[in-house]
């Protein structure tokens, strides 16, 4: 239901006045009902309505002082408001030229869709999103001030917050039908879907913005490669920074209109990331975390990222690189397919790994893995070799120590890829299993991120405390086993 | 000495290629030896030739400061690609040692590279040095350039050369 009031009435007819279109004019009117924008003929009969005199209107004097616009009449009769060479190039809009107005068009909507049906993605929902040029901003404000100018008089209020944004016009106008095309619904947030970019550009205008950069300086960045400086948020910035007064004066009030409407650009479609968690068991010594490749030469078969991955690439059809953060987290961008069960294909494909609760999980979810690492704690199991004889009472003081703080620098086996730092970390407590004269079983509960095989030899000294140091011997780790990963994320999933 | 008992190999032997420089700078039995890792960062120890640990010697004095300008402690690395670290060539000095029969001895990188860390427990402790050289008693930490990886050993001595040489000497009985 479209709401046009008697006081929108001095703003209606300034905009129109302005060469400006009808959903500009909604727009700022304040309507915000989406219905409002989609039929352009209702639109018109409520414009036409509200800018020309009312049966009852008893003084007559409201009669429009412009003859009736062009577009007016062209539209007028016609459900499917089609672009007519009767279209002179007069009536683009000087606001948003000519993305709320052609733009809009069933035809416009099924060209969209027909680029995404292109590209061949599944999917059950979709996002819009549109790119517009940064000029309209300049276009936008000089239009508000112009209209703020009217109300001002007639001791009203419009914020340009309350004004309706391009973008959203438009995404209201077009997504029924976008949405209709390709039997999907358009949702309002970006999460497990598919993501259609509309982007549009206007080089006419480009240089409306330069302007901007001789009053507000500081906003404007130097860029690399030539890239425009007249970045949206940039614009945008300066805008807000910018007074009223010195506005008027570099720039027209309303914007002067065009003689070429926007140009789209290619409408590209994109699989927003999925994030795929889960725990994962590995049941061989000789299986890396992730491919063992020195000079190109591979030195160890296999990985457990590349035993979770392959299933799920293939799967997913993903292209692209393929991130693995974690062992239990994997991001996969640009995939095609909605997640089912991968965990028995994984669990099928090899007997030296088993990974459970995989799930699809937020990207906000990621910081929480993050988080686990600082905070958390492991338990391991640990095999022993000391140099010195030992029997079993030499093990007995280890069951006393807890929260011992111990001072790790980047062990030498990471520090080609870790930055170079010292680390303090906690044991939390320890027991033994005495097994023989130079062996035994360590068990262990540690902060989450200690190196725990430094600890035991000491890695040349650059952990301390170390194991050599509390028992007084030389000491090696042969065997590392994770007992536990104390975190209770990703949320367990019954089988 | 390492007493022997061990059956697995250790971590030097895990992780670690031997490789070795005689005579450094011509002087006799100055020997150094360079664990590289198998991820290309070098360590930088003495040999167990190195006549500091002969004969019962010990440490006066460990010096990092090589020269007016450069000290090694003041040596500092930042980020993953260890920005920052003094670059140095094969013959760039690390420390000079004094022991307490006044012989001093200068220290070597023997490798190209980015100095990473020098070992500042020794200075404290510099029995580290004499008792454990090939650990805890090291002197430094170098990252050779990616593309050099395999070419910065050109021109040292493998386990079983640097034996032949020690071999030799052996036989012309230079003391050392």
């Amino acid at each position: 239901m479209l709401s046009l009031k008697e006081k929108d009435r001095p703003i209606v007819r300034k905009l129109l006045c302005a060469g400006c279109c009808v959903r500009c004019v909604l727009r700022f009117c304040c309507v915000g009902t989406c219905s409002a924008y989609r039929r352009s003929y209702e639109l018109l009969a409520f414009i036409s309505e509200e800018s020309s005199p009312q049966p009852h209107d008893a003084s007559g004097e409201e009669k429009t002082d412009e003859p009736p616009n062009k577009r007016l009449r062209i539209d007028e009769g016609s459900t499917e408001a089609s672009v007519t060479a009767a279209q002179t190039d007069s009536d683009i809009c000087p606001v948003c030229l000519g993305v709320l107005q052609d733009f809009c068009d069933p035809t416009f909507a099924k060209q969209v869709s027909d680029a995404v049906k292109n590209q061949q993605y599944e999917f059950n929902s979709l996002v819009l999103t549109v790119s517009l040029p940064a000029q309209l901003s300049v276009r936008e404000h000089s239009c508000w001030l112009h209209v703020k100018k009217e109300i001002r008089e007639k001791s009203m209020c419009l914020g340009k917050e309350d004004v309706i944004q391009v973008k959203d016009a438009f995404k209201w106008a077009v997504q029924g039908k976008i949405g209709q095309e390709l039997g999907a619904a358009v949702l309002a947030n970006v999460s497990s879907s598919c993501e259609v970019s509309v982007g549009f550009m206007h080089p006419e205008t480009e240089e409306d913005c330069h302007f901007l950069a001789n009053t507000c300086p500081d906003c404007f960045k130097p860029t690399k490669n030539k890239a425009s400086i007249f970045t949206r948020m940039a614009v945008v910035k300066a805008l807000e920074k910018i007074s009223e007064e010195k506005f008027s004066r570099h720039y027209p009030c309303p914007p002067k209109k065009t003689n070429t409407r926007c140009t789209a650009l290619d409408t590209t479609c994109l699989h927003t990331s999925v994030f795929i968690a889960g725990r994962y068991n590995k049941f061989s010594r000789e299986l890396p975390q992730t491919p063992w490749v020195i000079d190109g030469e591979r030195r160890m078969d296999g990985s457990v990222e590349e035993l979770i991955a392959a299933p799920l690439l293939s799967s997913f059809r993903a292209d692209g690189k393929l991130c693995v953060g974690r062992p239990n987290q994997i991001r996969i961008p640009n995939c095609r397919r909605c997640v089912c069960y991968f965990q028995m294909t994984i669990n099928q494909s090899s007997d030296k790994i088993r990974v459970r609760d995989l799930q699809i999980v937020t990207r906000e979810a990621t910081s929480r893995m993050k988080e686990g690492e600082e905070e958390k704690t492991k338990t391991y199991s640990a095999l022993i070799w000391t140099q010195k004889a030992i029997d079993s009472t030499d093990l007995e003081f280890l069951a006393n120590i807890k929260d011992l703080k111990i001072a790790q620098k980047t062990p030498l086996r990471v520090l080609h890829r870790r930055p170079l730092a010292v680390r303090p970390r906690l044991i939390h407590s320890m027991s033994s299993i005495y097994l023989d004269g130079h062996h035994f079983t360590l068990k262990l509960c540690t902060q989450a991120g200690t190196y725990i095989k430094e600890f035991v030899h000491g890695d040349f000294g650059r952990t301390k405390p170390n194991l050599c140091d509390l028992m007084k011997t030389n000491a090696d780790i042969l065997e590392l086993d994770v007992e536990s990963v104390d975190i209770d994320w990703p949320p367990a999933i019954p089988d | 000495m390492e007493d022997s008992e061990k059956k697995a190999p250790s971590v030097i032997d895990r992780y670690f290629t031997r490789w070795y420089r005689t005579d450094l700078k011509g002087k006799s039995c100055e020997d150094h030896c360079i664990l590289q890792h198998s991820n290309r960062i070098c360590v930088i120890t003495l040999a167990e030739s190195h006549p500091i640990l002969q004969n019962g010697r010990k440490i006066k004095n460990i010096n990092y400061q090589i020269s007016d300008g450069c000290s090694r402690l003041k040596n500092k690395v930042s980020g993953k690609s260890k920005r920052g670290g003094q670059f140095l060539t094969e013959f760039a000095p690390l420390c000079r040692i004094t022991c307490t029969d006044e012989q001093e001895y200068t220290i070597f990188s023997c490798i190209r590279g980015r100095l990473l860390e020098v070992n500042e427990d020794i200075l404290n402790k510099p029995d580290l040095l004499l008792e454990k050289p090939s650990t805890e008693g090291y002197i430094a930490v170098i990252l050779p350039k990616f593309e050099e990886s395999k070419s910065v050993t050109e021109g040292l001595l493998t386990r079983e050369q640097y034996e032949e040489v020690l071999t030799k000497r052996n036989q012309q009985e230079e003391p050392c």
